[in-house]
């Protein structure tokens, strides 16, 4: 009895500390974000009354925003609405920033999901291969790809994909996340396009959605590929020469076994903190492709948002993505302890 | 090696499969248009608070005014629309409008007069952005009972001085013009917001098209309106996707995915005159590109400095380089097409007749600053002016910012040149000789910010009457003689440089007709257009 009371202490202890530590840096997020939205170049007021406004409108708005309150004043304001889960309407737009970044952020979770699939899919089984034959023309391949992943311009990447696969051999479908001819023709449950017309059991809009979303997908998986790829590989070689892997093949076991059931084994633990910095990278939204394919995700919303001065849509998106991160913490840090038996 | 090549063809084969498969590639539907434009500025479809290009354009479509411009001869001015006639008080202060019968909201609800009256008070009262547009004629949220007043089936407005017919008529057909549907906007009101809230993302118009969805900085929904009283539009659905690339307009429509791309580059347009099935189609717009020099500036206030810099900017070459098919060589404030516009553009590029001009104010080896915005055209633009004016000794320091940075320096008075871009906000001459000619108080304390003159410290030297003499003009003719004359003024004395008017370039599919993007007066219409 007492020894479980102890373990439930030890798992309390470790809920609040984990607690205390997501809030501390959500409030450093928020602080260090509401910090910059207030001494950047960009004024939020020209934006809402436009170039030719008298100073008397300027100076009407200013004080509508509450900017001609002091910053900390204006920092608890928001604070507690936040608290209240209220992100505050677009200042430019006057919709609530909640409703934009539920509207905007399933496209880029589909978007990012599909490309971290591709990416650990590929990447992982080529960083062990490469590892495993560390020399070969396997190897030099793999590394030439990672490389390239590595320095090539997405943005140019992104353009020369769309025309050749779309552009001169057809293959896939052009920028935006479905033709004209299917959009709202189903129901929208996740804002997940490909989900959505799972549940509408609709095989055609379906069809059409992954043949807009298979482009941009590849390109995000290939960068994902790329830094998994080499990670990997790093990770393996490390391991394969160690002397436990000696042992095994000492002891005469398979192949495979050495390097599937004891190097990778080994690195999985490492292997899921890239994964998931990749994966947070991805959903934070890659805003050159949501450019090139006009794809309305989270990144161009935020990056719209802070050309234009909407510090409130800026400070949404940026607590989100925050979220973001802190769960695939967390989440890492449970598979940590299915795969590694000393962090239990 | 054979096998490894084997493996690799079936591969591609099989990709090449997997890939055909997943698409299915149409022409977009004959009753639909495609238009993909950058609809990022959008924030409000309300006619009482749009102010900006794509949402004009959806409000062109959406909203039918008192008077408005038809596409297919925008020469002719304002036309009747949701007014039958107008009658004008012998003070010339008064107009009285006869409502058309027989008009009908989208609703299904009639247009009557109670809904002009309703809309044009909203519009003051809601004092939005562009409500000056208005509120310019004396009204204000105070005096609306005695100003904007309906009696049976017309409305009287009434303002404070007597102003020229075609001023007050011109800034009718501004978005803000737009009349709505008084029974479904009050029935969305919410905390007395006259449905500001609403109309933000619905639309309650009588025009040819209503909004169906408007998904910020994603897409414009537009499907034709089954009660519009004229002709029902051949295109039922007009979808208006954002993208921002140039290149994948381009792409989207040398696919045939799209019939319209309204943003592409010089490049992208060179690139699709030669493709097969697309079409290019210009229109002249109202935005100018000019620069101007701080009059507080001891030797930029001499008036041969002014008349010198004139002499310093290569029109030409600028035209015909990086700004090949966008821009038009135009040296008067008013743009083309606007009552009162002239054609004349003396100023070349005149190295000695400028070293004349500075040596005559006994100016040597001066140094100057010059804000620009960061915009790639500008910055070209800069950069030219750069090179040419060292040639006659001026040194141009090119500070690029953002427009906090550049535009607070401008409305504070703060840069010795400013080098940007105006677009009128109503299709009236006032709106430009309003703002580059005009300034009444030159003080610093007057603190006009809304007025270029104040911003570049110029006191008009008489042309600031002039403008207020035009603008009360109730002849048509005899009015644009006297913007005209205002002009030949401003372009020898005024600290202004103008250079350059823009021209919109867009890409057609070869089946759309009768697409017409505005002019330098108005918006896009599509409920013209065929195919």
């Amino acid at each position: 009895m007492e020894g479980q009371q102890l373990a439930f202490l030890k798992i309390l202890s470790k809920a609040i500390t984990t607690f205390i530590s997501i809030a501390i840096t959500m409030l450093g997020l928020l602080l260090v974000t509401f910090v910059i939205g207030r001494v950047m170049p960009i004024d939020p007021v020209l934006a809402i009354v436009g170039e030719r406004a008298s100073q008397a409108t300027y100076d009407a708005v200013y004080n509508e925003l509450g900017l001609d309150k002091p910053i900390l004043v204006q920092f608890s304001y928001y604070i507690w609405d936040v608290l209240h889960g209220d992100f505050g309407d677009s200042l430019l737009n006057a919709r609530p920033v909640s409703e934009d970044i539920a509207r905007v952020f399933p496209a880029t979770l589909e978007l990012a999901t599909l490309g971290i699939l591709l990416g650990v899919i590929l990447g992982t089984p080529l960083g062990v291969i490469s590892a495993v034959r560390q020399g070969s023309w396997i190897d030099q391949v793999a590394r030439f790809i990672a490389l390239v992943g590595y320095s090539m311009p997405i943005f140019w990447l992104g353009l020369m994909g769309l025309l050749i696969f779309y552009g001169i051999l057809g293959w896939v479908g052009g920028p935006g996340r479905l033709d004209i001819f299917f959009e709202d023709i189903i129901p929208v449950r996740t804002g997940m396009i490909l989900v959505d017309s799972i549940i509408a059991q609709n095989g055609v809009v379906f069809r059409n959605a992954l043949s807009h979303i298979i482009l941009p997908a590849s390109l995000l998986g290939y960068y994902s590929m790329a830094y998994i790829t080499r990670m990997t590989r790093s990770f393996m070689l490390e391991q394969l020469s160690s002397e436990y892997i000696l042992t095994a093949r000492i002891k005469g076991l398979s192949e495979r076994q050495v390097i599937w059931g004891h190097a990778f084994k080994n690195i999985r633990v490492q292997l899921i903190t890239v994964i998931a910095l990749s994966y947070a990278s991805l959903l934070e939204g890659s805003v050159l492709t949501e450019i090139i394919f006009s794809w309305p995700g989270i990144g161009s919303y935020v990056t719209t948002a802070l050309l234009s001065a909407d510090m409130n849509a800026v400070l949404g998106g940026t607590v989100v993505i925050g979220l973001i991160f802190v769960c695939l913490n967390i989440l890492s840090d449970l598979l940590y302890g299915i795969f590694d038996p000393r962090s239990k | 090696m054979i096998n490894l090549y084997r493996v690799f063809y079936r591969c591609l084969l099989a990709a090449s499969l997997a890939f055909a498969s997943l698409t299915s590639f149409a022409d977009t539907p004959d009753d639909t248009l495609v238009v993909a434009l950058r609809i990022d500025d959008i924030t409000t479809i309300d006619p009482a608070e749009s102010f900006e290009f794509a949402g004009s354009d959806v409000s062109r479509n959406v909203y039918q005014k008192l008077v408005n411009f038809d596409p297919f001869d925008l020469d002719a001015g304002y036309q009747p629309e949701i007014a039958e006639s107008w009658s004008v008080s012998a003070d010339g202060r008064s107009i009285t409008f006869t409502i058309r019968d027989g008009l009908v909201f989208s609703s299904g609800n009639p247009v009557t007069a109670e809904d002009v009256e309703f809309s044009l008070r909203r519009a003051v009262a809601l004092e939005k952005t562009p409500s000056f547009i208005l509120t310019q004629f004396g009204f204000s949220a105070e005096n609306l009972d005695e100003t904007i007043m309906q009696s049976e089936n017309t409305v009287t407005i009434t303002t404070d001085k007597r102003y020229a017919t075609s001023f007050v008529l011109n800034c009718l057909t501004a978005t803000i013009g737009g009349i709505v549907d008084k029974k479904t906007v009050m029935a969305n009101e919410v905390n007395g917001d006259m449905g500001n809230a609403w109309l933000k993302t619905n639309s309650a118009g009588s025009g040819p098209y209503m909004l169906s969805s408007w998904k910020p900085n994603e897409s414009v929904a537009l499907t034709a309106n089954p009660n519009f009283s004229g002709q029902i539009p051949a295109m039922s659905r007009v979808i208006i996707r954002h993208v921002q690339e140039s290149a994948s307009q381009r792409l989207l429509m040398e696919r045939g995915d799209i019939d319209v791309a309204r943003n592409l580059n010089s490049d992208d347009i060179k690139g699709l005159r030669d493709a097969d099935g697309v079409r290019i189609i210009d229109e002249l717009r109202g935005r100018l590109m000019y620069f101007a020099l701080n009059q507080k500036h001891p030797e930029l206030s001499k008036l041969k400095v002014r008349q010198a810099v004139k002499y310093l900017v290569d029109y030409k070459a600028m035209e015909s380089s990086f700004l090949d098919g966008q821009y038009v060589i135009q040296q008067n404030f008013l743009p083309r097409t606007f009552l009162g516009a002239v054609d004349e553009n003396p100023f070349t590029l005149d190295i000695e007749k400028a070293k004349g001009l500075l040596a005559e104010a006994n100016v040597d080896q001066l140094e100057i600053e010059v804000g620009v915005r960061e915009a790639q055209e500008r910055i070209e633009i800069a950069q030219s002016l750069q090179n040419t004016f060292a040639q006659a000794g001026i040194t141009l320091n090119i500070t690029v910012g953002t427009g906090k940075q550049i535009l607070g320096r401008y409305r504070s008075r703060d840069l010795d040149v400013y080098l940007g871009a105006w677009g009128p906000d109503y299709p009236d001459p006032h709106t430009n000789a309003g703002t580059f000619a005009y300034n009444p108080e030159n003080s610093d304390a007057a603190n006009a910010t809304g007025l270029l003159a104040w911003r570049n410290s110029w006191d008009t030297g008489g042309l600031t009457e002039k403008t207020a003499a035009a603008v009360e003009e109730s002849d048509r003719d005899k009015r644009a003689e006297m913007y005209a004359e205002i002009q030949a003024n401003f372009r020898e004395t005024s600290p202004f440089t103008i250079m350059f008017q823009r021209i919109e370039q867009a890409a057609v599919q070869d089946n759309v007709d009768n697409l017409f993007l505005g002019g330098a007066t108005t918006a896009a219409t599509y409920w013209t257009v065929t195919k």
